[in-house]
């Protein structure tokens, strides 16, 4: 889309873009061109500048099994909260698309989780499912030892899972409504007058047609959980226990800014971007083009 | 809806009440932990109604995790990052949009690319240059300079580290904003344009006299959801911040109000979740108050 | 008072040309509509005059001065938009009155000159309201007012009342003609509403496919249409065009039916579209129509059929039977008769047919 009428003194155009260059170019293009030199080069031990070591680097994060777990680890998790809580606010979307009384109250209390911080939801979490106190603790009572997160790596990325979940909710509640919101009533009204009940009607013809937002929910929840989840391990785990809950930005975390192997952290960097990119990319230019009913 | 049978509607609600209770029940622990004293809150399993023990536990872990500075710190922080990202992505995309010049596309996908990448993901480059803002420049000036002989350029440094630009300036760094007013602009009919232009205005005066007003919806959506988005960061502001005493912000005191998970020593749940709450308030009270804009903006940047 | 000069001017958006090559001049003071189908390129010419729009190629001069290189506000234009274009966050006082801001008067100045053009639009009483708390016939006037208070050499209108209804259509047109009369400033009016171009303007200029087709009075676009394109275009229902074919010097022959013109030195064999106007059919037996359906109107009634196997219409008076009959009798009379070229599309003056008559004046 372009506008027709435009403006003529292009000082003054390049006056106005140039504080957001500038920011883009320092914060985003240079360090990511820094990132890319160090995770082609090696700093010695002993000072001087750094030695082009070729792809090594990257080879010795391919050849890191830890790496490996992260990343697949990663992926269960992303995936996870993704089902978890995209499914949980579809069912809330389709109910609330009924505009019953009291719907706007429930529409405003849903987005409310989305505002807090990862930080907060981690220590909310961590405490309701604290093996030794709080409330999930209890079926400790039950069944002793069952449930303990610090030791047990399974449970400890669940409970990160579930505080990812329940953040997302509210936000993929939004946009799926808005999306169940602009399918046609005429549309409803014609299924219902060919005979589709209300279960039938919501699988035959309001989750197709909001398919498409389905996939950018879930491009967005697959970034989100690699991004949000940092202060949520950090305040929970730490990654812990024995790196059950390591995930991709926490490892990288962990080697650049814990274990200063700069060169290491940023051949992980770039593969991370890498995978987000693809993925957004698949998003623009498949997901889209393919799911669209227009 | 076309059905509207009782024993539906009641099934409705009674799925939606079990959706409010789940999202709730997270915020209503926090409050309820943070109302109990030291013993009750260690039960198990902890008592579900709140007890009279809230204010004192508010207070303790308020001066505990010095809240009083921290909190201004992050109300600092989060409205710089919402301010500063309302005024420059209104700028670039009123020069994207309303001037037609060769680098425009090219200044575009500069911009629009950086919506890809989260600041979580490149930590690690964008730390680097937080010890000097002004490297990526004199790279540029020190690349040119060795074609010019004899020349160098010399700027002084510029050092992010435990500063309010630290905190700041690399959150604005994003096309978020730039994307949100893009797609606004482009629904301005063009005869509102062309009608200034007929009574004399010029670029400036359009954008100012014109444009800008007609934007304030969209602007308080972004500022809303930038102010949130900035408050609750966590991963910036440990990397950047060393000088805990003059720049830590709520969120990453956070990180420190219990031990971790593999240190021994029991967490003091009760003034734990108190700084828990003090925390996640402002977020939610500017949520609360600004829900309008807080759901369009969520909508229309599609984060 | 202002002319308006057109010399030569196209338009072009990179290889597509919209515009061909536009001649045209609207006299000081003349109220000019621009009348075309929507695509004809008359909002655009309209726009090159204003200076929204680049000119391609040629010169535009208004007061014998070429704008070409000039901004809007320089030309001395001021523009009435289709959608009236008010800005939707400024009063009405503040709509009127900004082009007076952005030139500087002071504001007790612009207070006054806003409380003029206001009270002669019967505005005073809005002048506190937004464009929003308005009806439409009160924003069209909102925008007519944003327009006068320059004081503009020339009016420019793009389609200003379409978006009105029917009733305040005609109120809004008896008033924009009443203002031009008042202020004596050039008007330009683009339309594609002929009922407008006929009773708004001094000078017609009919467009289509990026080319002046005509430009008169309204009587001469009526009673000669220059090409095949005004004839389609004027009159409601259009002239019936017919194929035919010419048989004698004065004689053309629509399928088996032979008729004598008044134009002489046909060349035989030439094939020619005969043009009659519905009102100008004859009731006088003759030709036979084939109906196929009667559009009653009130004070005269339509009938559609096929003359010859081609598309035909009567005008009739009206009548108190509402029967459709299976056929109608008519005659066309030779001295409303016009003649276009088959291959150009070009009128042909009964006199000279030789030479055919220039596409326009």
């Amino acid at each position: 889309m372009e506008k027709r009428v435009t403006f003529s003194n292009y000082w003054l155009a390049g006056l106005f873009i140039a504080p957001q260059l500038f920011l883009v170019f320092t914060f985003f293009y240079w360090p990511t061109g820094q990132a890319l030199y160090w995770s082609l080069t090696l700093e010695p031990p002993f000072g001087g500048g750094n030695q082009f070591v070729g792809l090594q680097n990257f080879m010795a994060v391919f050849g890191d099994a830890h790496y490996w777990d992260s990343v697949i680890r990663s992926l269960v998790f992303a995936l996870g909260t993704t089902a978890i809580s995209v499914g949980f606010a579809t069912v809330l979307a389709l109910f609330a698309d009924r505009g019953l009384f009291g719907h706007s109250i429930f529409k405003f209390a849903y987005f409310l989780p989305y505002a807090v911080p990862a930080a907060a939801v981690g220590l909310a979490f961590r405490f309701t499912f604290t093996p030794d106190a709080g409330i999930f603790g209890a079926v400790n009572h039950i069944i002793p030892g069952l449930w303990d997160p610090s030791r047990n790596g399974g449970q400890a990325l669940f409970m990160i899972m579930l505080g990812q979940a329940w953040k997302m909710a509210g936000y993929n509640f939004v946009f799926l409504l808005a999306g169940l919101q602009s399918v046609p009533r005429s549309m409803i009204e014609a299924a219902a007058m060919d005979g589709a009940g209300v279960f039938r009607r919501m699988r035959d013809m309001q989750m197709p047609m909001i398919t498409p937002t389905f996939f950018f929910l879930f491009v967005i929840n697959i970034t989100d959980s690699f991004v949000d989840s940092f202060g949520m391990i950090d305040v929970m785990t730490r990654g812990g226990p024995s790196r059950a809950t390591e995930l991709m930005v926490y490892k990288i975390y962990l080697d650049g800014f814990e274990a200063k192997d700069y060169s290491l952290a940023a051949a992980q960097s770039m593969l991370l971007m890498l995978l987000i990119m693809v993925m957004t990319i698949f998003q623009f230019r498949y997901v889209e083009r393919r799911v669209h009913y227009n | 809806m076309v059905e509207r049978t009782r024993l539906f509607d009641i099934l409705t609600q009674i799925v939606l009440i079990i959706g409010l209770v789940i999202l709730f029940t997270p915020i209503y622990i926090v409050f309820v932990a943070a109302s109990h004293d030291f013993k009750t809150v260690n039960m198990i399993p902890m008592p579900m109604l709140p007890s009279g023990h809230l204010w004192e536990n508010l207070t303790k872990s308020w001066q505990q995790a010095g809240f009083s500075h921290v909190m201004i710190t992050s109300l600092i922080v989060a409205s710089g990052v919402a301010i500063g990202k309302v005024v420059l992505s209104a700028m670039s995309a009123f020069s994207i949009v309303y001037f037609r010049y060769r680098l425009r596309l090219i200044f575009f996908w500069l911009i629009f690319i950086t919506l890809m990448l989260p600041l979580e993901v490149r930590i690690v480059p964008t730390y680097a240059v937080a010890a000097n803002a002004l490297s990526p420049v004199q790279g540029v000036i020190d690349f040119i300079a060795s074609y010019i002989p004899q020349v160098s350029i010399q700027l002084p440094e510029w050092n992010l580290l435990n500063s309010y630009e630290g905190l700041i300036l690399p959150l604005i760094a994003t096309a978020t904003g730039t994307f949100l007013y893009r797609q606004f602009f482009l629904t301005i009919p063009e005869e509102l344009a062309e009608a200034a232009k007929m009574d004399g205005a010029g670029a400036l005066r359009f954008f100012f006299d014109i444009l800008m007003p007609l934007s304030k919806t969209n602007m308080a959506a972004l500022a809303t959801i930038m102010f949130v988005w900035a408050w609750n960061q966590y991963l910036w502001p440990i990397l950047i911040v060393t000088d805990q005493a003059h720049y830590a912000t709520a969120a990453m005191q956070l990180g420190k109000v219990v031990p971790g998970p593999s240190f021994g020593e029991p967490p003091v749940w009760n003034t734990a979740m108190a700084a828990t709450l003090i925390t996640m308030m402002p977020p939610l009270v500017v949520v609360i108050l600004m829900q309008r804009w807080f759901v369009r903006g969520l909508v229309a940047t599609e984060k | 008072m202002s002319e308006i000069s057109i010399r030569g001017v196209m338009k072009s958006y990179g290889r597509n040309t919209v515009i061909h090559g536009v001649d045209l001049t609207i006299a000081a003071g003349a109220f000019a509509v621009i009348l075309g189908p929507s695509g004809c390129g008359k909002s655009t010419l309209l726009r090159m005059i204003a200076g929204l729009e680049k000119i391609s190629k040629g010169d535009i001069a208004i007061d014998g001065k070429v704008v070409n290189k000039l901004e809007p506000r320089e030309r001395g234009c001021a523009m009435v938009f289709q959608n009236y274009a008010l800005y939707p966050h400024m009063t009405v006082a503040d709509n009127i009155g900004y082009a007076l801001k952005v030139a500087g008067v002071s504001k007790d100045e612009r207070a006054k000159r806003v409380n003029e053009v206001a009270k002669s639009l019967a505005l005073t009483d809005y002048l506190g309201r937004k464009p929003s708390e308005l009806s439409g016939g009160q924003r069209q006037r909102v925008a007519m007012g944003r327009a006068m208070i320059r004081q503009p050499k020339v009016f420019l209108y793009d389609e200003p009342l379409s978006n009105l209804d029917a009733k305040l259509r005609v109120q809004m047109r008896a008033e924009i003609r009443k203002l031009h009369n008042q202020l004596g400033a050039t008007s330009v009016f683009v339309t594609h509403d002929q009922v407008e171009a006929m009773t708004l303007a001094d000078q017609i200029i009919v467009m289509n496919a990026g080319r002046v087709e005509q430009v008169g009075t309204p009587s001469e676009v009526y009673r000669k249409p220059a090409t095949r394109f005004v004839a389609s275009f004027i009159g409601a229902p259009p002239m019936n065009l017919l194929e035919a074919k010419v048989t004698g010097r004065t004689e053309v022959a629509i399928g088996s039916r032979h008729l004598m013109t008044p134009h002489h030195g046909l060349a035989n064999g030439q094939s020619l579209i005969v043009g009659v106007r519905p009102e100008d059919v004859s009731s006088i037996s003759g030709e036979t129509l084939n109906v196929s359906f009667v559009e009653e109107l009130g004070a005269q009634r339509f009938v559609h059929g096929t003359f010859e196997g081609q598309d035909f219409v009567v005008q009739q008076p009206p009548s108190d039977s509402s029967d459709k009959p299976a056929t109608v009798v008519f005659s066309i009379r030779p001295e409303t008769i016009h003649l276009f070229d088959a291959a150009s599309g070009l009128r042909i003056e009964p006199v000279s047919v030789t030479a055919p008559a220039p596409a326009f004046a």
